[in-house]
């Protein structure tokens, strides 16, 4: 209905705008996380230490992961709280239980 | 089809009207007879139990069998029994207190009861093929990875397929709840069953995958020669107690707090009052919720994790206790001063309050880890269990069904029937359960099937028998009053009660399309606000227009039955791999039904505005 009005050529133009910025970020992550992978497997090959290889290799899946979950499934935009709830519900639940194995029970 | 008044109908089209409905109201009607068969089972497993208590060195039946009809009462009542009642209410109220016309997905809530049904079905199946499951509710490894014969099989598949349904109906819930609310129903408006069963299905959502992998496991070690629990082959058994329980404490919070729901509605109705502290009651519902998961070990206190866990996981579990206290309070604070009526469903929740109460008193004494090694694996801990479920989510179940079988059936149960019910019920169930604390102080051992005269437990195993009589002929009375109800009942309008929740704006018996339009909510009791205010019912939110409704669908029954068959064949193929067949065929019709789910295009249909003041689709 609010698009039926005479502001909808800059309305649209600001779309226009807004995508293509959405473009280009897509683009530079889609980029960044090659590079990540790249890195991720030369260290595996590299033949490091592992107490090095290991927390990095953690940190880059993580970063990538918001990447995929932020630029390319759109959880930054607006209508996705509820979905972010559920996600860093169960993330928080998984990650508590997860500790919980293994410094109460296992050490 | 649906817009057939149901009266004329054969017995045969009304069968296949029922194995093909998408109505939210028909699947309640169908978790209801289901879940009230399991329950029938379940409490006939339960009086067996007791008969053979009742004396010290009974013989009514013998070790082995006890063993099995202990285990498929447990897992019975749990699982086929309370969680579909539940589900039983939840889809008959949910969409209609939300201001919905049907729920998300109206094809999976009919996959997620046929699912439930077949893998109850195939569950009880194992009574008639050589032995039912045997290695109690919990099937701990190594006794379950070690039990002969098939029984725990059966247990295996048939809690997977019908674990597979519950966790579809919460998804659906959860995507109903956030999606489909009539507009101006915020999350603060939403009645507290509403919002019970938004955090239970979310509870479903992140606790049944503990069990389908705990299963997926069990059934790898049983069936395809893996070691997951066993010690020898590298493996730990202590694993299937963790994955057990990371689901099964949140499982018995699923069953719970819907109950907390059904007292939330029918305590303000009937003292016609707001619910007191709102706010607090949902709050401390998602607390408890957030909470459940972090408590798990509390049932693994004596395996030996050590001081550290598990003085964490007592004191966890003690602060469940504290917005429970919070929950009673203002129960409590909602009939202070309130203009009460006391009828059935008040009755129940009125008996509910001191028993939960005992219940959760009782829980908190054994969080006590020290005071466990006391109480765990003794009947004290029957005793606590049953306060809380029996007391709490039993007690629930029939205050919301006789508060809601207006709604569902048209008709108010009984109301004499329904008081000799509670009052028998009730009695039965402290004198039961009451006298099982001592027992279990005196040293009465959980899941022995015997024990001996020299030991002082007669008195109290006789009154615990009397007592389950005395629930048994309660129920009985129960059946009676649904079936002279149904008889002879008379119609009433569509707001009996004079309720507060949409629910109640419906009239009698309600639209298959639930609402001619959706109506707008103002506040929270969105019925009462406009009743405060001299309106007769809702005003809407949309004008009279076309109404969208789904087409009834075989396919979930397909889907189910073909899973249905392919349980016998992953049972069966370890004495001879020739039961691969059968597996595969029943593999087959699953997958069979879900492409033709895919590729068939099935766009509803429609019912004309002007058909709808016609009656169209009662
Ligand atoms: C104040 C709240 C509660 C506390 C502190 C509590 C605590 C506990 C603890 C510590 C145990 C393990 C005892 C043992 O095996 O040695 C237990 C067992 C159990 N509780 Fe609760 N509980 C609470 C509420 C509930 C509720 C609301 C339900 C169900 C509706 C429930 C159902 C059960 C069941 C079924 C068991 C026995 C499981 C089994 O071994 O078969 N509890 N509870
Ligand atoms: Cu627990």
């Amino acid at each position: 209905m609010v698009e039926n009005t005479n502001s909808t050529n800059t309305n649209l133009e600001y779309k226009r705008a807004k995508r293509k910025e959405e473009m280009k970020q897509q683009v530079v992550t889609f980029a960044l996380m090659i590079v990540f992978t790249i890195i991720a497997f030369t260290m595996v090959t590299a033949d490091l230490d592992k107490l090095f290889v290991i927390p990095i290799l953690l940190v880059l899946a993580i970063v990538q992961v918001g990447f995929q979950l932020y630029y390319f499934m759109h959880m930054s935009h607006k209508g996705h709280e509820m979905p972010s709830l559920m996600f860093y519900g169960g993330v928080s639940v998984a990650f508590l239980t997860i500790l919980t194995m293994l410094v109460l029970v296992w050490w | 089809m649906s817009t057939t008044i149901e009266q004329n109908k054969g017995f045969g089209a009304t069968l296949w009207d029922y194995l093909t409905t998408v109505d939210h109201k028909k699947i309640a009607v169908l978790y209801l007879i289901g879940g009230g068969f399991f329950f029938i089972l379940g409490g006939l497993e339960a009086m067996a139990i007791r008969i053979q208590l009742i004396k010290p060195a009974n013989d009514f039946v013998s070790a082995g069998f006890y063993n099995e009809i202990l285990t498929m009462h447990g897992t019975t009542m749990i699982f086929l029994a309370a969680m579909p009642l539940i589900f039983a209410l939840m889809n008959a109220v949910i969409p209609l207190q939300i201001g919905a016309r049907d729920v998300a997905f109206p094809f999976l809530n009919s996959l997620g009861f046929w699912l439930f049904l077949f893998g109850g079905i195939l569950l009880n199946a194992s009574w008639f093929l050589g032995g039912a499951p045997d290695a109690g509710w919990t099937a701990y490894a190594p006794l379950s990875t070690t039990s002969p014969g098939h029984g725990v099989d059966f247990y295996v598949l048939g809690l997977q397929i019908s674990g597979a349904g519950t966790l579809i109906a919460g998804i659906n819930f959860l995507v109903t709840i956030i999606n489909m609310r009539a507009p101006g129903m915020t999350y603060m408006r939403m009645p507290l069953f509403t919002w019970t069963t938004f955090v239970v299905s979310a509870l479903i959502l992140f606790a049944f995958p503990a069990l389908t992998v705990g299963l997926f496991l069990l059934m790898f070690d049983r069936l395809f020669g893996s070691g997951f629990f066993d010690a020898s082959m590298g493996g730990n058994s202590v694993i299937w107690e963790h994955l057990f329980w990371i689901f099964g404490h949140p499982e018995v919070y699923i069953l719970i707090l819907p109950a907390f729901g059904i007292f939330s509605e029918v305590l303000p109705t009937f003292s016609k009052k707001r619910l007191f502290g709102y706010t607090a009651m949902v709050f401390a519902t998602v607390l408890i919720g957030f909470l459940g998961f972090m408590v798990w070990a509390h049932h693994m206190f004596t395996v030996g994790l050590g001081p550290a866990a598990n003085s964490i996981f007592a004191i966890a579990t003690m602060a469940i206790a504290v917005p429970t206290g919070i929950k009673i309070f203002n129960w409590l604070f909602t009939m202070w001063g309130g203009s009460i009526r006391i009828n059935t469903a008040m009755l129940w929740a009125l008996g509910f309050i001191p028993s939960f109460t005992i219940g959760g008193m009782t829980g908190v004494m054994v969080a006590a880890a020290p005071a466990d090694y006391q109480y765990h694996d003794s009947y004290f801990i029957v005793a606590h269990f049953h306060y809380v479920i029996v007391g709490g989510v039993v007690f629930g179940i029939f205050a919301g069904l006789h508060y809601w079988w207006p709604k569902m059936f048209g008709k108010i149960l009984d109301e004499t029937l329904g008081k000799i019910t509670f009052w028998t019920f009730f009695t039965g169930f402290h004198l039961t359960f009451f006298i099982q604390h001592f027992l279990g102080l005196m040293g009465m051992p959980r899941r022995y099937w015997t024990y001996g005269a020299d030991q002082g437990l007669e008195l109290g195993n006789v009154i615990s028998t009397v007592g389950a009589f005395l629930m048994a002929i309660g129920a009985i009375v129960f059946l009676y009053n649904v079936i002279i109800t149904t008889i002879k009942g008379d119609k009433v309008s569509g707001d009996p009660w004079d309720g507060r929740t949409l629910e109640w704006s419906i009239p009698n018996p309600t639209p298959h399309y639930n609402f001619t339009q959706i109506p707008l909510v103002r506040g929270l009791d969105p019925l009462w606000i406009e009743k405060t205010e001299g309106r007769k019912g809702m005003t809407p939110a949309e004008p009279i227009g076309d109404i969208h409704m789904p087409n009834p669908s075989i396919l979930p029954f397909v889907m189910s039955l073909g899973l249905f068959i392919a349980g016998f064949g992953a049972i069966y193929q370890i004495d001879n791999p020739i039961w691969l067949v059968v597996l595969i065929i029943g593999m087959g019709i699953t997958f069979g039904a879900m492409f033709i789910r895919s590729v068939k295009d099935d766009h509803g249909h429609h019912i004309h505005k002007e058909d709808l003041d016609k009656g169209a689709g009662l």
